[in-house]
């Protein structure tokens, strides 16, 4: 069991690495050359680029360093996420900054005779946002990219620069400092309190301020059996934060917990994860276990007379289980399903028991502000959201990838100057924030500052971080459709609104995409949207029409097309499309026909040729073979 | 209680605080709609019918669930809860069959009832609908999810019965109630005891009908058909025909059934006279004997079932005589038969019972008094199934004229009518065994320590200087912890009269129908056993060793209780019985 003098001895003894690897992070040292030749390759291992093969990479550098005999200088280190998913897989040299991308196991030979040995950093590999137009471009620092400048990496500040499997990694870098100061200096009502002054509000999406949860906890201290749950169960389509931080940092949210069981009078915690998130488990449990070795879990902790066990429950990957209360009873083993409230799980949680829940990105925030202060943290963000928020940034955007950025921060930085805007010179048309529970936001909103607060007001929700950037080929009646029919699949089956009221909201949204609708369709599925919001049994259903609603409060007219002028604008609903030659281009070349699956074009050669609309099933073949651009789509 | 003031549709009231938002607003006489609340059993707030407004909230509230709050402002009929109330019926409807005509529980269903109230038709939204085969594998019930509009009263109602075999399985719109890994019912640990039945608020469940068999039987030439009626129906049925809850149409019951063609209409309470014989005499044997205590009765078929899947480690406590059922169909099969030369083979047996587990146990082993092949019991209807074919009959029950049982096996005393009430025959027991003990007549027959609705009641009498420890025990959930109890020797009694039902048979799973806003507000089972008990207070023999009927059995048949041929006739065996679920 290690003491708070152990804990610092570690921090002394690893002095050298954290100066290696510099603290400030994504900027390249200066000082390189005090490192006499000693590298420390930092591959992302977080899951862009571990499904990109990175791990493959780390073998193949590995083997080469092996075949040089530099395993005394260079060493390769497998972390979290990075954020550039877009440039997958990619890795930084440390000290010397060197940001690379896309990277192959074939590249490992190369980077360490060339770079690593021979000091001449593969320029090839080497990340160049202005793609070649700027010869110097491969020079700009990577925290000086587009991507990385106006970014704020505090959640995901070890993300990148700890192997999270070392506990001393982690150490190093100021951890489990937080939960040792909270023990020895602090009482809990300090712990509480300082939380409740950072303006802290909960990350899994619906940003209850975090203070006021811990605090409606506290109540009968070392009476009663209370419970500590890290809510893990992130189910949005496409979203990735919780998961890079958990694979990235996964001590930072067992310390956090340890301080939340201290506030709260807690000996016993659980993370409840997905069980489709394997990296995320492993590396949890590799922590616990760690965590548990050197006594900071567990009895008597840091011999302070503190017990804080944690036990780790896997999901089934039911989206509904991240509702809080299903999340408890499915931790109990029965069926994933809310409950009614009140009363709130603060007062009757897991077990029956007062329960303090917070997700991932929440607790992961907690040990920097008990560490550096309510002030420091209150003194990001906006006047009601405070600190940092990770979003995960996909869909018609140049930069895929984890972004974190402070509250405050404008969609349009986010998109346009982080995100690098809209591939191939697209339009932009929406961004789709909070996931099925959220909605779509329209150009125009691109200047709102983003927060919980502001994107309520316009119609979307914050939810757990997810932003889907859309374009002008995107069709909003559609993108509603997608989101619907994740919850409809996804919806309990408990009450009556949300089994039975979303699918026959699906199902006049099919009417619609299939121009069969009517304008009394219109008035039902918004009658029946808003009384969904208002009479589900859970968050779940109450959130599940936003997308439809959304899309009707900005994209009203798109919707009408669909069912007056039975056209798609966007060209997507294969069943409002018709194809059709123009004579006048075509030139009779027979490539469509030839192509065409189902026979449905005819004509001489070198004659106009037309289509049989009955025959015709709308795969587009005959566009993408056409070399005149004859063929039209509407 | 602290009284609170909350304001209702812009009206002050002092209501009770602790209580739910919908209790509060009943207590005032605003009446609330459920279609999922079952107080004490299914508080889930599922069904979103009893949403109400509440100021500063942000959604309607579900009333059932909600606590009542000092200073509350509720609006509990504005167009904004009568059109919440009204899309919810809609989507329910939208994804029931609809198929109200031939429904049995048509005009008796709370779904309908409701869609008439709020004028819904059903119409709004036509849209796809799951498609469910009937569960069909027991021989007690039907179950088609067509129907069902998952309130999960079945669900909550089961596993209240310790047993819990069915849940809500998938999800979103394909959810529906099912056994683990969509078993059959027949595999798994159902005990047959009918508590989702009369659970239900729609038709998705009920008995196997059983009715067109009666009256193919009846409309025989060939066939003599007699019925037998269980002791709680006569407490129970007139309630299908608008009488009060509790009243006793003991008389009109007969008559009807009597104009519904049976040969033959006996009284099931005989038996039951005969039951407390046997019994009576098991237990002093073992008490004499040192034989295996506490001697656990054996009349509720539900039990037994309970017994032989979950605790065979019971079985020499067990009390190896039938249930008043199997002895009734037994003697007619035997006794009746041979006296009025009938040929078992043309003879018919329906029984009236309050129970769905009588169906099954027409089919148990050792049930087959006449010999090999001849079930003791050829037919059992439910108390609803015979409210079906008094109605198809025509018959005007409310004004049919009072008639008596059958004399050849219809006499009964009053302690065998209680026998339809948790307790009844713990204390018919009692009352024999006591007097047979002490070889002196009580002065008063009476045990009501045993009686009343809790799920286990205890208490010790001195008999002729032996301290004798009982229990009774209704429900399963009780039963369950009674006998761990015993087994693991925290609890010592003589003698535990259990029944699977909450209340006993006037709870029984074969019961008409009660919609929730009877069930909830008006304690049913205590009203229902109120007959029962005026009945046995009324009636000149009130225990069972002095009806006389049943003495002139023994002397001219039966000889003694407990004799060979009473073993023959109105004992049985248990076996261990598989469950896979």
């Amino acid at each position: 069991m290690k003491t708070s003098q152990d804990l610092a001895a570690i921090r002394e003894g690893m002095k050298q690495l954290v100066a290696l690897r510099t603290v400030d992070g994504f900027k390249p040292d200066a000082a390189a050359q005090d490192y006499s030749g000693k590298y420390h390759i930092m591959l992302c291992a977080g899951p862009g680029c571990e499904t990109s093969n990175s791990l493959a990479i780390a073998r193949a550098l590995e083997e080469g360093i092996k075949a040089n005999n530099l395993e005394d200088e260079i060493r390769v280190v497998r972390t979290g996420c990075l954020g550039l998913c877009e440039m997958a897989p990619i890795m930084v040299t440390k000290p010397d900054g060197v940001f690379y991308c896309k990277v192959t196991p074939e590249d490992a030979e190369e980077i360490i005779k060339e770079h690593l040995i021979g000091g001449r950093p593969v320029k090839r590999l080497q990340y160049d946002e202005s793609e070649g137009a700027d010869p110097d471009g491969i020079n700009v620092p990577m925290g000086e990219t587009s991507f990385y400048k106006k970014q704020m990496r505090l959640t995901m500040k070890n993300c990148g620069r700890i192997n999270p499997e070392e506990i001393d990694e982690y150490i190093a870098f100021d951890g489990y400092k937080a939960l040792e100061k909270a023990l020895t200096t602090m009482t809990p009502d300090g712990v509480v309190d300082v939380v409740l002054a950072s303006g802290l509000r909960g990350r899994g999406g619906a940003g209850f301020p975090t203070g006021r949860k811990w605090s409606a906890a506290t109540r009968n201290r070392g009476e009663i059996q209370k419970y500590v749950v890290c809510n893990a169960d992130e189910g949005d389509p496409g979203a990735f934060m919780d998961r890079s931080v958990l694979e990235g940092d996964p001590h930072a949210v067992l310390e956090a917990m340890a301080i939340a069981g201290y506030a709260i009078g807690s000996d016993k915690g659980y993370v409840y994860v997905r069980a489709e998130y394997p990296t995320a488990v492993k590396r949890l449990t590799i922590a616990l276990m760690q965590a548990r070795e050197y006594g900071l879990i567990g009895k008597n902790i840091l011999g302070t007379g503190f017990d804080f066990d944690v036990d780790i429950k896997l999901g089934a990957g039911a989206f509904v289980c991240g509702e809080s209360s299903a999340l408890m009873k499915s931790i109990e083993g029965h069926r994933g399903e809310p409950r009614p409230r009140p009363p709130s799980s603060a007062v009757k949680g897991l077990y029956g028991q007062p329960t303090l829940l917070n997700n991932v990105e929440t607790f992961a925030s907690i040990p920097q502000i008990i560490l550096n202060g309510a002030e420091w943290y209150s003194s990001i963000g906006t006047e009601k959201s405070k600190g940092t928020k990770v979003f995960s940034i996909v869909g018609k955007i140049k930069n895929v990838g984890l972004a974190e950025v402070p509250m405050g921060t404008t969609l349009r930085e986010l998109i346009e100057e982080i995100g690098g805007g809209i591939p191939n010179g697209g339009k932009f048309k929406a961004a789709q924030t909070g996931g099925p529970s959220g909605g779509c936001i329209p150009p125009q909103h691109l200047d709102t500052p983003i927060d919980f607060d502001n994107l309520i007001e316009i119609g979307s929700m914050m939810g757990s971080g997810g932003l889907i950037v859309l374009d002008e080929d995107t069709c909003m009646v559609d993108t509603a459709r997608f989101f619907l029919d994740f919850t409809v699949d996804e919806s309990c089956g408990k009450c009556t609104p949300c089994r039975v009221g979303t699918r026959r909201m699906l199902e006049i949204l099919d009417k619609i995409t299939a121009g069969k609708a009517t304008l009394e369709d219109l008035d039902n599925i918004e009658e029946l949207a808003h009384f969904i919001s208002t009479n589900s049994f859970c968050g779940l259903g109450q959130t599940a029409p936003n997308p439809v609603l959304s899309t009707l409060r900005y994209f009203r007219e798109e919707y009408e097309e669909h069912i007056v002028n039975k056209k798609c604008p966007a060209g997507i609903c294969k069943a409002l499309l018709t194809y059709s030659i123009d004579p006048e281009k075509c030139v009779g070349c027979t490539l469509c026909a030839r192509n065409c699956p189902t026979g449905a074009i005819s004509g001489e050669v070198k004659q106009p040729h037309v289509i049989d609309t009955e025959k015709c099933i709308k795969c587009g073949v005959c566009i993408d073979n056409c070399k005149f651009d004859a063929v039209k789509r509407g | 209680m602290e009284q609170i003031t909350i304001k209702v549709n812009g009206v002050d009231y002092q209501v009770d605080g602790g209580q739910s938002v919908l209790d509060a607003c009943h207590s005032i006489g605003i009446h609330i709609p459920t279609l999922c609340w079952m107080r004490g059993l299914n508080e889930i707030g599922a069904c979103r019918m009893c949403v109400v407004e509440l100021k500063g909230a942000k959604r309607l509230i579900t009333a059932c669930v909600y606590p009542v709050k000092d200073g509350m402002e509720l609006t509990t009929n504005s167009l904004v809860v009568q059109k919440a109330r009204k899309m919810n019926l809609e989507l329910l409807l939208s994804s029931h069959d609809q198929n109200c005509l031939s429904c049995s529980r048509s005009t008796d269903c709370e779904l309908q009832a409701l869609c008439k109230e709020y004028d819904v038709d059903g119409m709004k939204f036509i849209g796809t609908k799951e498609h469910f085969e009937k569960e069909t594998s027991t021989l007690h019930l039907v179950r088609d999810n067509n129907k069902c509009i998952l309130c999960r009263r079945c669900v909550s109602a089961c596993q209240h019965q310790y047993v819990g075999v069915i849940s809500p399985a998938d999800r979103g719109f394909e959810t529906h109630i099912a056994c683990a890994f969509e078993a059959p019912l027949a595999e798994t640990g159902c005990v047959s005891c009918g508590q989702c039945i009369v659970n239900c608020p729609t038709g998705a469940l009920m008995e196997k009908d059983d009715t067109d068999k009666v009256l193919d039987a009846i409309n025989d030439p060939e066939k003599t058909v007699v019925v037998q009626t269980a002791p709680s129906i006569r407490a129970t049925i007139g309630e299908a025909f608008g009488f009060p809850i509790g009243t006793n149409t003991e008389g009109k019951m007969v008559a009807a059934l009597r104009r519904l063609g049976f040969d033959q209409v006996f009284d099931t309470d005989t038996a039951a006279d005969i039951t407390i014989w046997e019994e009576a005499n098991e237990f002093i044997e073992r008490v004499k004997n040192n034989g295996t205590l506490p001697l656990l009765t054996s009349c509720c078929p539900g039990w037994t079932k309970f017994l032989e899947m979950y605790h065979p480690e019971f079985f020499n406590n067990i009390s190896s005589c039938k249930s008043p059922q199997g002895m009734m169909g037994g003697l007619i099969k035997t006794y009746w038969a041979e006296k009025n030369e009938v040929d078992t083979k043309n003879l018919v047996v329906v029984s009236i019972m309050p129970c769905t587990a009588k169906k099954f146990e027409l089919d148990r082993y050792d049930m087959h008094a006449a010999g090999e092949g001849i079930q003791d019991n050829d037919i059992s209807l439910t108390t609803r199934e015979l409210v079906k074919l008094i109605r198809r009959a025509g018959l005007d029950f409310a004004n049919l004229p009072d008639e008596k049982f059958d004399e050849a096996l219809g006499d009964s005393s009053g302690a065998s009518v209680i026998f339809g009430a948790s307790g009844g025959v713990l204390e018919a027991a009692l009352r024999t065994a006591a007097s047979w003990i002490s070889g002196e007549e009580l002065a008063n027959p009476e045990f009501v320590e045993v009686r009343g609705e809790e799920g286990i009641k205890e208490a010790t009498y001195n008999v002729a200087g032996i301290d004798v420890n009982v229990c009774s025990v209704s429900g399963l959930e009780g039963v369950e912890k009674v006998l761990r109890q015993v087994r693991d020797g925290e609890k010592s009694y003589h003698i535990i009269e259990i029944m699977a039902c909450p209340g006993g048979c006037v709870n029984g799973g074969g019961q008409p129908s009660q919609p929730a806003k009877v069930r909830n507000f008006i304690d049913l089972k205590e009203l229902r056993a109120k007959a029962l008990y005026d009945e046995d207070v009324a009636k000149a023999v009130r225990v069972s060793h002095k009806n006389e009927l049943v003495m002139k059995l023994y002397d001219e048949y039966l000889e003694k209780p407990g004799s060979h041929k009473a073993h023959d006739i109105l004992h049985t065996t248990y076996q261990l019985r598989q469950r896979n679920y």
